[in-house]
């Protein structure tokens, strides 16, 4: 099986090699055989690595541990589910599930377009098998995972073996969440891959109209939902699963798939003034490379570990893979940019701070400095020890003290930004607009201020908040009236035909409205309490507002762990809310202890309770509490961001008609033009 | 050019607003980087500044006292470190006999270190090679020879 899954990758690569060849170079001399040729070849492509996928799944169902891999990342008593998962448990498989998605978007892509007959596309596909290619050559040579597992004897022979059991994927990562969560993660990392082909291949062709622009924001929108919905599971994953009680921790890779996202959030802004007024060709071109280039050194600094410890970088042979390639594609982008700015001309220039124009560039401006500070802090540990030959890490401070102005700034920007009117808004228009947004932001500030909060992000986040919130209402309120009168529906019926028929601006409103919800919930950070107490059967202690009562402590077992569990009721004001269990377990395949977190939630507070340890000497548990006020108006934030973004993403039957008669019309065309050889 | 200039000066003063954040947040979050082995060769200098310090928690000398810990940190079983953690945070799952540490705080006029903050590497994003990890035990085919495997390059999920 390994021998075939080794074949497999072989395979594709060499189609892929083809791909790269025949798409170049038949786009270029326009012989269009040549052309589908290379179309087939990246769909063959897709199917080898889908065969090496196959074939590592194989292996890790039947416990194949003469495979260094699944010896390394599975065991016998794993559940299916998670045997199956352990394809990316592990750095060899997770890359080899990276090319498997990259050359089924690149499927996608020619499959899609196969009815095109311009340049634009087969050079896309052959931006896309470069990529195909740097991945398929490391799953081969640098990280495979099919390489047996082998003993040295102390004699220096390398000998193949087989263990007896693995050592199993690490029970913190078995959880249903981590299973979803790098999938997810991955689609993203990798969607945007493909915006960064359309713009290589339109700087290449010269072609730099509306074409590859709608293109590209499409496929970012799509990778942009992916990889935040990754980012949100992983957070979550955090939450229920590490026991520390926060979600976000400012570690490396987390950063390392925020970076990315926020270069793409800032592209789709930016996009929109390209569409409307063809403004900053060049920095969208720019967005759409740096964000490539984020979400492969993301990969790299998720794989590589060279911020964690700065000293593995050299024994990772993969590290240098990855440089070399990322500085490869730089100089080339740039080489490509460089050379063809003269087709990246601006047509206009700014004209009023109080402008759609303004807002968008000063959203572009914060959002990139923020990633930038992120790069910067992440990367400090590595720039300081280059520089001042002393290794300095910047911990989470520094991250806050940016990021929480910034994440203000943005939410001023997302309540007066889609308000504004293109080139200038009136100081009569803005008056009419904004007075009532304003007021209840400033009752708001007000209230927060009387009813006891006096640190300012706070209150000027829930101001904010409520300004924001008022400006989208407003919005829906207007265009439904106007829509009601018009159609004489009713309510509802007027508002989901308002939504339906402008899905990008009242879809982009739903994902503004889930930003809104998420700075809620992140506020609620600033008002979190945490206490402990040391507990036996019948103690009690008091966190905050809430009482606990210890029911019990015992011994628990199952065929996969044992452990502890502490049983509390949870009461406030003498009333009982709830009976939570944490437990401290510990999994003899792997020698790990993991904690389990139990939580009650309200949509105002969680109380999250965890089995710190048992005091050897008096053998009482001891629980940390924490009460974290608005953390589900984090997850409610996401749901409502992801769902504003696919109805973004829903196709509009209008495109879609124009789009079928193009095609028709390009048909008859090119019949015409066979007829006339 | 007017118009530009304006934007310019926007564009400073938000750019200039940042960049004092950053400083801001540098100054309260910054942690250096030091061995055990340049700790116990530093002189007073290091008191009082924030420090880093990586090792291996030294197997039986794990001691906690409520919600606090207590242990050794060695590094290549020649210098170490007492540390004792008391930070708000529970200490990490994988944090164990043997396993790699990284804490951060304070070193004490004693020598000590005071820690607030506390990593433990864990084997997703830091594989734990087998052989080489006594708590690992491994199941042999061939007369007790130990398996090896290069998985040293750092892991995550």
């Amino acid at each position: 099986m390994a021998d075939f899954g080794n074949f497999a990758i072989a395979i594709a690569l060499t189609f892929c090699a083809f791909a790269l060849f025949s798409l170049f170079y038949g786009a270029r001399t326009g012989r269009r055989e040549l052309v589908k040729s290379g179309e087939r070849a990246v769909l063959a492509v897709f199917a080898f690595t889908t065969l090496a996928v196959v074939a590592l799944e194989v292996l890790l169902l039947r416990s194949d541990f003469s495979i260094e891999y699944v010896a390394s990342y599975s065991n016998r008593d794993l559940p299916i589910f998670y045997k199956m998962a352990s394809l990316w448990g592990g750095q060899r498989g997770s890359l080899l599930f990276w090319s498997w998605i990259l050359t089924g978007f690149t499927a996608l892509v020619a499959f899609r377009n196969r009815q095109y007959a311009g340049k634009l596309v087969p050079y896309t596909l052959g931006i896309l098998s470069i990529t195909s290619a740097f991945f398929l050559i490391m799953n081969k040579f640098g990280a495979n995972p099919f390489q047996q597992l082998v003993v040295d004897h102390g004699d220096g022979m390398q000998r193949v073996f087989t263990a007896k059991d693995g050592n199993g994927l690490n029970p913190l990562l078995q959880h249903p969440a981590m299973v979803i969560h790098p999938p997810m993660l991955y689609l993203g990392y990798v969607g945007f891959v493909v915006p960064f082909a359309f713009c290589m291949a339109a700087l290449l062709t010269r072609e730099l109209g509306a074409g590859w622009i709608k293109m590209a924001r499409r496929w970012t929108l799509f990778a942009w939902i992916f990889l935040g919905t990754g980012i949100l599971l992983g957070g979550r994953w955090a939450y229920v699963e590490l026991g520390w009680g926060g979600y976000w921790a400012w570690d490396p890779v987390e950063n390392a798939s925020l970076m990315p996202w926020l270069t793409g959030t800032a592209f789709l802004h930016s996009v929109i003034v390209q569409e409307r007024k063809n403004m900053l060709k060049v920095w969208n071109v720019s967005l759409i490379l740096v964000t490539y280039l984020l979400a492969i050194f993301g990969t790299f600094l998720t794989r590589s570990g060279i911020v964690s410890s700065v000293h593995a970088f050299a024994q990772s042979s993969i590290g240098t893979y990855f440089l070399v390639f990322l500085i490869g594609i730089s100089a080339f982008a740039l080489y490509l940019v460089l050379t063809r700015l003269e087709f990246l001309k601006s047509d206009n220039q700014l004209d009023s701070y109080a402008s759609r124009e303004a807002s968008f560039l000063f959203n572009n401006l914060v959002l990139l400095a923020a990633c930038f500070a992120v790069f910067w802090g992440t990367l400090f540990p590595v720039f300081s020890e280059l520089i001042q030959g002393e290794q300095v890490t910047v911990g989470a401070p520094f991250f806050n003290k940016i990021n929480i102005p910034i994440a203000m700034f943005l939410l001023f920007l997302t309540g007066v930004g889609p308000l504004l009117a293109w080139r200038k808004t009136s100081w009569e228009s803005m008056k009419h607009i904004f007075l009532w947004p304003v007021v209840i932001g400033v009752v708001t500030a007000i209230i927060c201020i009387v009813g006891g909060i006096r640190s300012i992000y706070p209150v000027m986040s829930l101001s904010l908040s409520a300004f924001v919130l008022t400006t989208l209402v407003s919005e829906f309120n207007r265009g439904t009236r106007a829509r009601m009168r018009n159609t004489g529906e009713n309510a509802i019926t007027a508002l989901i035909g308002l939504v339906m028929t402008n899905k990008r601006r009242y879809g982009g409103y739903v994902t503004h409205l889930g930003f809104l919800l998420l700075i809620v919930g992140f506020t609620g950070q600033a008002f979190t309490t945490e206490g402990w107490g040391e507990v036996k059967q019948g103690d009690t202690f008091t966190i905050g507002k809430y009482d606990f009562a210890c029911v019990s402590v015992q011994d628990i077992s199952d065929p996969n762990y044992s452990g502890m569990s502490a049983t509390l009721d949870v009461s406030s004001k003498g009333k009982k809310i709830a009976r939570l269990s944490p437990e401290k377990r510990f999994y003899p395949a792997s020698e790990q202890t993991t904690s389990e977190v139990r939580m009650h939630h309200t949509p105002l507070e969680d109380v999250y309770v965890v089995f710190a340890n048992i005091k050897e000497d008096t053998e009482a548990a001891v629980i940390q509490v924490w009460i974290n006020p608005l953390v589900s108006w984090v997850w409610l934030g996401g749901y409502v961001l992801v769902g504003g973004t696919i109805i973004t993403l829903l196709p509009n039957r209008r495109e879609r008609r124009i789009a079928k008669q193009k095609r028709s019309v390009e048909k008859l065309l090119e019949d015409a033009e066979l007829v006339s050889k | 050019m007017k118009r530009q200039l304006r934007f310019a000066v926007g564009i400073g003063v938000i750019l200039i607003a940042i960049a004092y954040f950053a400083f801001a947040g540098y100054q309260e979050g910054k942690a250096y980087y030091s061995t055990i082995d340049e700790l116990s060769s530093m002189g007073p200098g290091a008191d009082g500044r924030r420090l880093r310090v990586a090792g291996i928690v030294q197997p039986g000398s794990i001691v906690r006292d409520g919600k606090d810990v207590s242990f050794t940190l060695a590094q290549d079983d020649v210098h170490t470190l007492a540390v004792r953690y008391s930070g708000s945070q529970p200490v990490p799952d994988t944090f164990k006999d043997g396993s790699e540490a990284i804490v951060e705080g304070q070193r004490q006029h004693d020598g000590s270190f005071e820690a607030d903050h506390i990593q433990a590497k864990c084997a997703s994003k830091y594989e734990a090679e087998y052989g080489k990890d006594a708590q690992h035990p491994t199941d042999v085919d061939m007369n007790g020879g130990e398996a090896k495997t290069d998985a040293a390059s750092g892991d995550s999920y």
